[in-house]
């Protein structure tokens, strides 16, 4: 007798089951125990809850002039208002410095304008940063950064764009425009002996920057495009001397500079020089030492200046508000709920022994770990996506509303605080639920999992910076360097240390140490699955 | 009573995760201590506090005191124990009573032998970071008041730490939670310090368990502290009372 149906073959090997069946169930556990779901929104709440109450309490004031000693910020009779000092802002929206001592004519048209630096000096403030600084307490020291040298700019409000070639105290000549770019040109100190001649020509909307040892070989530096540069522009001679720290105490400097050979083609002879100081109001954040002046001995021009012209960075100066220093508390509570549901995820089954229902439906045990790692990676991350969306703008808003300074952050940024803080609580749901695989109870996985997370920042007031520093490249701490937003400029020298509020590495970076370690405890929890008995 | 004291450290004892726990607790305590002993290089005059230095590992050693104490009665929980327990014991609050008897003998055991570490640990190893006689900074020494009271505070600081974390484990019943809960409510406070001003700054300094507890630490400067050293730990009493006392009246009054 003959049949049409072939006989069942032998199989050698299991059938692989596809993976969505596998997903579809891990994924009908999760949305169907209450406590669970629950516990998201608890999550999520609760991280909008604190960044508010962060955000709320925390009151920005600042002084100018000295406290009495032994009193508060806000103590009667020292000259301290609640709010924060103007910080300009500048053409591309960051936040920058811009105090300087300009001598200054106007331009009409194109022109170049030609000075020679035969001598830059510096005075340092001795008085701590909370005091006032006076040019009697003031010892010899030149900032590296400080800087003397030829500036065009359309307006000398605080924040406009402008081109400048210059000499400086320790970076040689520079050509930078507009805060942020810069470019080096001949290196080495000013002195008589080396003197430094600086050129700066206008055509059209091109600005171009020379340096040059003689005054007859010119080297191009830089150049740019000012883009609806006016007609009349105003040029001139400047200097700035920005705030030098030793370790984090910062103290303001002045510099002094001495220019001569000045000349300027294309602007009307009967122009004359006026000497101006710009940002040096108390209303300006930035601190100064002298208002600045200049004075004229013969056909030289000596001036001096204080502050900087430079992107704003640091907490040091500006408060350490940015879109996310009020997000940090409520994103580690939220990590908290996160991690102990991540743990329940998994640990849950084996206190229940459903776990041996679960692998007798799905054999390939790894499926069941990829499933569950999926399933709350993914859950975890909407929920941090919402709960950092509402909370990054809500705290933002607060701080502000608090008179508290916050960093203006582009939306970019902000896309990618919001992203990042979602992919943090995701991938730290995956680390924690692989470490519950692997214990198989929850105790160790949630303590383990907060402590990690937490004691880096707490243990910050005992540890020397440095070592809190190295907890946050090595540790899965590191996961919190997406949070970095404060500006860092290779322009101004400031100790961009983790207590400043910098975190050490870049965020892309230190989002990669935490998925390592996230990859490293999924694949001990893979292997340990297949070793062990249910 | 005797008879449940006694039920309830056979359960504790013969359980291996206590005895590991224990020793884990002695070793992280004094494991942290050492590596920040280490990692400090004092180049500042003065401002420093030897002792406390010392007792940092407190801030990690706490966390499995507190597992240690939540998995006392949660585990009872999770495998369904309690109820057997409350059949051989039907008065909850005699059995709370012991439970807490017991832990707190535990911790404190731990407590004292990671504190001993810790000041021996400061005392060998700070000199060589710039904290010794020759920099104005006297030797850790239990025979120094100030140190004696905050190595005995931190002692019980970690039994208040057990017993907080008992209570909040026998109002939740569920290890996962309880463990976060009690750690959650130990660290989110002095992170939510670092970013607010005064006076809000201060106020939570002072009704937070670990930053009111472990102001016992301190040993010099204590005018600057939120709160002084035993007030503090009064303040972490309260928290302790409290939760065993919730956690009590849970327990008396629901279902097991």
């Amino acid at each position: 007798m003959t049949t049409t149906s072939t006989p069942p073959r032998p199989t050698t090997e299991p059938r692989r089951e596809s993976f969505g069946p596998v997903l579809r169930a891990e994924w009908t556990k999760f949305r169907t125990v209450r406590g669970w779901v629950i516990g998201l929104i608890v999550a999520a709440v609760l991280c909008v809850a604190f960044t508010f109450l962060t955000a709320n309490g925390s009151h920005e004031g600042y002084c100018t002039g000295a406290p009495p000693p032994g009193s508060g910020p806000n103590s009667p009779g020292s000259n301290c208002q609640v709010g924060h000092p103007f910080v300009p802002t500048g053409p591309s929206g960051e936040a920058v410095a811009d105090s300087y001592y300009f001598v200054d004519q106007p331009l009409t048209g194109n022109g170049t304008i030609t000075a020679r630096v035969t001598s830059l000096t510096g005075l340092t403030s001795t008085q701590p940063a909370n005091v006032a600084p006076s040019l009697a307490d003031a010892r010899p020291g030149l900032a590296i950064w400080a800087k003397a040298g030829i500036l065009l700019t359309p307006s000398t409000k605080q924040g406009s764009a402008y081109a400048a070639v210059m000499a400086t105290g320790g970076h040689g000549v520079r050509w930078q425009y507009n805060y942020t770019h810069d470019s080096a040109g001949l290196p080495g100190y000013i002195s008589s002996a080396s003197a430094r001649w600086l050129r700066l020509t206008r055509a059209g909307d091109t600005l171009t920057g020379y340096d040059s040892t003689n005054g007859t070989t010119w080297a191009e530096i830089g150049t740019t495009r000012l883009a609806g540069l006016p007609s009349t522009v105003a040029v001139g001679l400047f200097v700035t001397s920005p705030v030098s720290f030793q370790g984090s105490n910062g103290s303001a400097t002045q510099a002094t500079a001495t220019f001569d050979q000045i000349s300027i083609q294309g602007a009307d002879a009967s122009n004359a020089w006026h000497g101006r100081s710009i940002g040096n109001g108390s209303e300006s954040f930035y601190p100064t030492l002298g208002s600045g002046g200049y004075h004229r001995s013969g056909s030289a021009f000596v001036l001096s200046g204080s502050g900087d012209i430079a992107p704003g960075v640091g907490e040091g100066l500006l408060g350490a508000d940015t879109a996310t220093s009020t997000l940090l508390a409520g994103l580690i509570v939220g990590l908290i709920v996160m991690i102990v549901v991540a743990t329940m995820y998994i640990t849950a089954e084996y206190r229940r022994g459903l776990i041996r229902t679960t692998f007798t439906a799905t054999p390939d045990r790894r499926r069941v770990l990829a499933a569950k790692a999926v399933v709350i990676g993914a859950v975890a991350f909407v929920t941090g996506a919402i709960a950092a969306g509402v909370a990054v703008p809500l705290g933002e808003h607060v701080a502000n509303s608090n008179g508290n300074y916050v960093f203006p952050t582009s939306t970019l940024t902000e896309v990618r605080i919001i992203g990042g803080s979602a992919a943090l609580v995701a991938v730290t749901a995956v680390a924690v639920l692989a470490l519950g695989t692997i214990l198989r109870k929850s105790a160790g996985a949630v303590a383990a999992g907060i402590v990690v997370f937490v004691l880096p920042y707490i243990l910050g007031q005992f540890l020397s910076g440095s070592a809190q520093e190295w907890l946050f490249r090595l540790t899965p701490a590191a996961g919190f360097d997406v949070l970095a937003t404060l500006p860092r400029s290779a322009q101004v020298a400031y100790p961009y240390t983790f207590g400043n509020g910098y975190y050490p590495l870049a965020p892309w970076a230190g989002f990669a140490v935490l998925c390592l370690y996230a990859a490293l405890a999924l694949g001990v929890a893979a292997h340990l699955l297949r070793r062990r008995d249910a | 009573m005797t008879a449940a004291l006694r039920a309830e450290w056979t359960k504790l004892r013969t359980l291996a995760s206590t005895g590991w726990l224990l020793i884990g607790a002695v070793i992280l305590t004094i494991g942290l201590s050492a590596a920040v002993a280490d990692s400090t290089h004092v180049t500042s005059g003065s401002g420093q506090d030897p002792t406390k230095l010392s007792l940092t590992g407190i801030y990690l050693g706490q966390t499995v005191i507190a597992v240690l104490a939540v998995l006392a009665i949660s585990e009872e929980y999770g495998s369904g124990m309690i109820r057997l327990t409350l059949s051989a014991i039907p008065r909850r609050l005699i059995l709370l009573a012991a439970k807490t008897a017991n832990v707190a003998g535990l911790a404190f055991v731990a407590g004292l032998l990671a504190v001993a570490g810790c000041l021996l640990a400061g005392r060998l190893m700070l000199p060589a970071a710039g904290l010794d006689p020759a920099h104005g900074y006297a030797l850790v020494s239990i025979s120094h008041g100030a140190t004696l009271r905050a190595a005995v505070g931190s002692v019980l600081y970690l039994v208040l730490i057990a017993l907080l974390s008992l209570g909040v484990a026998t109002a939740i019943r569920d290890t996962a939670v309880s463990i976060g809960a009690v750690l959650g409510l130990l660290y989110l406070p002095p992170i939510l310090v670092q970013a607010v001003t005064d006076p809000l700054r201060r106020h939570l300094q002072q009704i937070a368990p670990m930053t009111a507890g472990l102001a016992i630490q301190a040993t010099t400067n204590l005018r600057s502290l939120p709160i002084a050293p035993w007030t503090g730990l009064g303040v972490l009493a309260a928290w302790a009372v409290a939760s065993l006392l919730v956690g009590g009246l849970l327990l008396r009054l629901r279902d097991a």
